[in-house]
C-alpha cells in the first residue's frame, strides 16, 4: 500500500440523462507504483478519459454521477476530502495535461502568465520569483525564455503541448495524467514530446497515467498497461506480460488489427462487430458479441479476474479454465 | 499504355498577406489503374493541397494533369463534371462531411440524381446495392449521420465516392478519426473494392504504418515539395532522404523490443511563404552544406525511387 501512490478500488461512474443511463466507468481497480508509468490502453468511448477526470475530481456532474468506489491518494480517499483540500492537491499534486493543446490554453493570456499562475496558486512565494520558475520551465520544455511574453496562436501545435505540459509540470506533481497527450500531434513532434516527458519523469520522479489509444506509444513509454473495454479493465499486466502475451480475446484482437510494418499479408485481421452500446451493455462478458472465442457461459455471467502469472490479471473464462 | 494519371510539375500557391504560400510545389507524378500511390507527410506539408489539385476542387496555379490521356487541367464546366464521374474523393472527417439533414440513402444517391442518367427506382435499386457493398445493413437507409459512428459514417463517405463507379479516388486521411479495430475492417473493405472494380488510390495520410500496408509506391512530401518518392517496401527498408529518414525513424513501434533508435530533428521549419530556392529541410538537416542551397534536383537513385538530396550516397 505505501509503495502505491494511487489506488483506485471499485470505481462505478455513470452518466444520467433524461431517458437514459451510460455505464461509463463498471468496477475499475488500479494502482500506480511511485515512479512508475501505467498506459491506459482502450478505443473511443471506453472509459479513459472519466477515470482520469474522476482522480481529478472533474467530472461533469450531473450529468456524471459517481456511483461507488474509492480513490486512494498517498493512503488519503480523495472522494471524501473537501472541495477546499482537493484544490489544493488538484493541479499541485495531481496535474493533468489534457488531449487537445489548441483548446487547453486560455487564448487572451500569455504563455507564461498561464504557468506562473498555476504556481502562484499554489505557492506563497513572491509574482517575481513564480515568474523565474515559469521561465525555468519553458526552457525545461525546451521553449526559448523570451517566448514567455507571446500567445498561444504564436506557437505551433507541439509548441503548444509543451506549453501545456510545462504548465502541468511547474508544480512538480507526483501524479501526472496525460490524456493522449501526442494524438494531436505529428509523429516527428510526437517523438519528441514522448522523449521529453521520459526525461522529466527520470528526474523529477513522477508517476504517470498515460492515457492512449496508440499501442506503439505504450510500448515506448510504459511499465504496465491496463486495457479498457467498455468501461472494465479486461486486461492488466506489466508491458512485457501485454506485449510477449496478450491473453484477453480484445487485447488479441487490438493488436491484430494494427496493420504491421514487416507483415506482408494482403488484408488485415479487424475485430468484427462495433463496441456495445454504453447505455444497453451485454449481460455477460462485455465483448462476448465480438469475440471469436464466446461460449453461451460468456453471454449469462461475467467472468472473474484471473491472476495468469504473477501480476498479470485477465478477465476473460477462457484463462480461468487454464 | 499510357497511366491513369499524369501529373505534370503541378504547382498550387495561395496569396497571403505575407506572400506566396507555396502549398504544392512542382510536383509530377504517375498513377497506373488499380495501383495506389501513398502520400505523407507532416500536416502542412501540402498533401490535402495535391489531393484536391490533382481533383480539380482546387484552380492549379502551373502544371498539368493528364487522366487517361486527356488533358484536364483548365476544363469547362461541363467538361468537369464529365471528368468528376471518374474522379472522386473520401474525405478525411466522417462526423463533418456529411450532410446532416440528408439521410443515409439521400446521401449516397446524390451523386446519382446529380448525373442524372437513371430512373427513381433504378436509383434506388442502385443505393441499396452501395449499401450492401460497403457493408451498411439496410436498416440503416433512412437514418441520419448523428446516429451512427464514426465507422458507418466513413462507410457513407465511401458509398458516395464509389456511387458513379470511379476509376479514381483521392483518399484524404480516410481512416484517421477512425478507432483501430474500426480502421481495420475500412482498410479491408477498401482494399477489397480495389480489387473488384480495379480502382486506383492516391492514399492521402500521416499513418506511416497504414500507407505502408495500403501502398505500391509512396510520395514523401515536405513544405509541398516530393522529397522522396519510391515502392512502399523499399521506402522502408531503404530511405535515402534525411526527411524520410527521420520521419520514419520516429513511428512509435507497438513492440517492446524493438527500440527504433529516432533521429530527432532540431531546428525550426521553414516558412512556406516565399520560401528561398534551396532544398526546404535544409534549416533542420543535419546534413547540410553550401549546395543545399541550390535547387535540389530529383534524381532517380535506383530503378524508380526517387530523391531530391544532394547528398544521399554519402548519408
Amino acid at each position: 500500500m505505501s509503495e502505491n501512490i494511487l489506488e483506485i478500488r471499485d470505481l462505478v461512474v455513470e452518466y444520467h440523462t433524461d431517458d437514459e443511463v451510460i455505464h461509463a466507468v463498471n468496477n475499475v481497480r488500479l494502482s500506480v507504483k511511485k515512479g512508475e508509468t501505467i498506459g491506459l490502453v482502450g478505443e473511443t468511448g471506453a472509459g479513459k478519459t472519466t477515470i482520469a477526470r474522476s482522480i481529478l475530481r472533474i467530472l461533469p456532474v450531473p450529468p456524471a454521477k459517481v456511483i461507488g468506489g474509492e480513490i486512494f491518494f498517498e493512503g488519503q480517499d480523495i472522494m471524501k476530502i473537501s472541495e477546499a483540500e482537493m484544490r489544493k492537491i488538484r493541479g499541485n499534486r495531481i496535474s493533468m495535461i489534457f488531449q487537445d493543446p489548441m483548446t487547453a490554453l486560455n487564448p487572451i493570456e500569455t504563455v507564461g502568465f498561464q504557468i506562473r499562475e498555476a504556481i502562484l496558486l499554489h505557492n506563497k512565494i513572491k509574482k517575481v520569483d513564480a515568474q523565474e520558475r515559469a521561465c525555468k520551465m519553458l526552457e525545461m520544455v525546451g521553449i526559448p525564455m523570451d517566448r514567455y511574453n507571446e500567445y498561444p496562436h504564436q506557437f505551433s501545435g507541439g509548441m503548444k503541448q509543451r506549453v501545456v505540459i510545462a504548465m502541468a509540470l511547474a508544480c512538480n506533481p507526483e501524479l501526472l495524467l496525460a490524456d493522449e497527450p501526442t494524438t494531436a500531434l505529428d509523429v516527428t513532434i510526437q517523438a519528441q514530446v514522448l522523449d521529453m516527458m521520459k526525461d522529466l519523469k527520470e528526474r523529477l520522479g513522477t508517476s504517470v497515467i498515460l492515457i492512449t489509444h496508440d499501442l506503439g506509444v505504450v510500448a515506448d513509454s510504459c511499465d504496465s498497461v491496463a486495457v479498457i473495454y467498455a468501461g472494465e479493465i479486461v486486461e492488466y499486466g506489466t508491458a512485457v506480460h501485454i506485449f510477449k502475451t496478450p491473453t484477453h480475446p480484445y487485447t488479441v484482437g487490438l493488436f491484430n488489427s494494427l496493420p504491421r510494418l514487416d507483415s506482408t499479408e494482403r488484408r488485415l485481421k479487424p475485430i468484427k462487430g462495433l463496441m456495445p452500446d454504453p447505455t444497453n451493455l451485454p449481460k455477460g462478458c462485455k465483448f462476448c458479441d465480438r469475440c471469436p472465442h464466446a461460449t453461451e457461459k460468456c453471454s449469462t455471467s461475467v467472468p472473474e479476474v484471473v491472476e495468469v502469472t504473477p501480476g498479470h490479471l485477465v478477465k476473460c473464462f477462457l484463462s480461468e479454465v487454464k | 499504355m499510357s497511366a491513369l494519371l499524369d501529373v505534370r510539375n503541378l504547382k498550387k500557391y495561395f496569396k497571403t498577406g505575407g506572400g506566396m504560400l507555396h502549398a504544392v510545389d512542382d510536383i509530377t507524378f504517375t498513377l497506373e489503374a488499380g495501383k495506389t500511390i501513398g502520400v505523407v507527410g507532416e500536416s502542412g506539408c501540402g498533401k490535402t493541397t495535391l489531393g484536391r489539385t490533382v481533383l480539380h476542387l482546387l484552380e492549379p496555379t502551373d502544371g498539368q494533369v493528364f487522366f487517361d490521356g486527356e488533358d484536364i487541367t483548365s476544363p469547362t464546366k461541363e467538361e468537369l463534371k464529365k471528368i468528376r464521374e471518374n474522379m472522386q474523393i473520401i474525405f478525411q472527417d466522417p462526423y463533418s462531411s456529411l450532410d446532416p439533414r440528408m439521410s443515409v440513402s439521400e446521401s449516397i444517391s446524390e451523386p446519382l440524381v446529380i448525373q442524372n442518367k437513371m430512373t427513381k427506382a433504378e436509383i434506388q435499386e442502385e443505393t441499396m446495392s452501395l449499401m450492401e457493398t460497403v457493408g451498411l445493413a439496410e436498416r440503416f437507409e433512412n437514418s441520419y449521420p448523428h446516429e451512427l459512428d464514426g465507422g458507418r459514417r466513413q462507410r457513407i463517405g465511401i458509398a458516395r465516392a464509389l456511387a458513379l463507379k470511379p476509376k479514381f479516388i483521392v483518399c484524404d486521411e480516410p481512416v484517421s478519426a477512425l478507432d483501430v479495430s474500426i480502421q481495420a475492417q475500412v482498410i479491408n473493405l477498401m482494399l477489397d473494392l480495389q480489387e473488384e472494380r480495379g480502382l486506383a488510390y492516391m492514399f492521402v495520410t500521416h499513418d506511416l504504418s497504414v500507407v505502408k500496408y495500403i501502398s505500391d509506391d509512396i510520395m514523401v512530401m515536405y513544405l509541398g515539395q516530393m522529397v522522396e518518392k519510391a515502392p512502399a517496401n523499399e521506402l522502408f527498408s531503404q530511405p535515402l532522404h534525411p526527411y524520410s529518414k527521420a520521419l520514419l525513424s520516429a513511428i512509435p513501434l507497438p513492440d517492446i523490443d524493438k527500440k527504433a533508435k529516432r533521429i530527432i530533428m532540431q531546428g525550426e521549419i521553414t516558412s512556406p511563404i516565399n520560401p528561398k530556392p534551396g532544398c526546404r529541410f535544409m534549416s533542420r538537416c543535419r546534413f547540410a552544406c553550401e549546395a543545399c542551397k541550390e535547387p535540389q534536383k530529383l534524381e532517380e537513385a535506383s530503378a524508380n525511387h526517387f530523391v531530391a538530396c544532394c547528398r544521399y550516397k554519402e548519408i
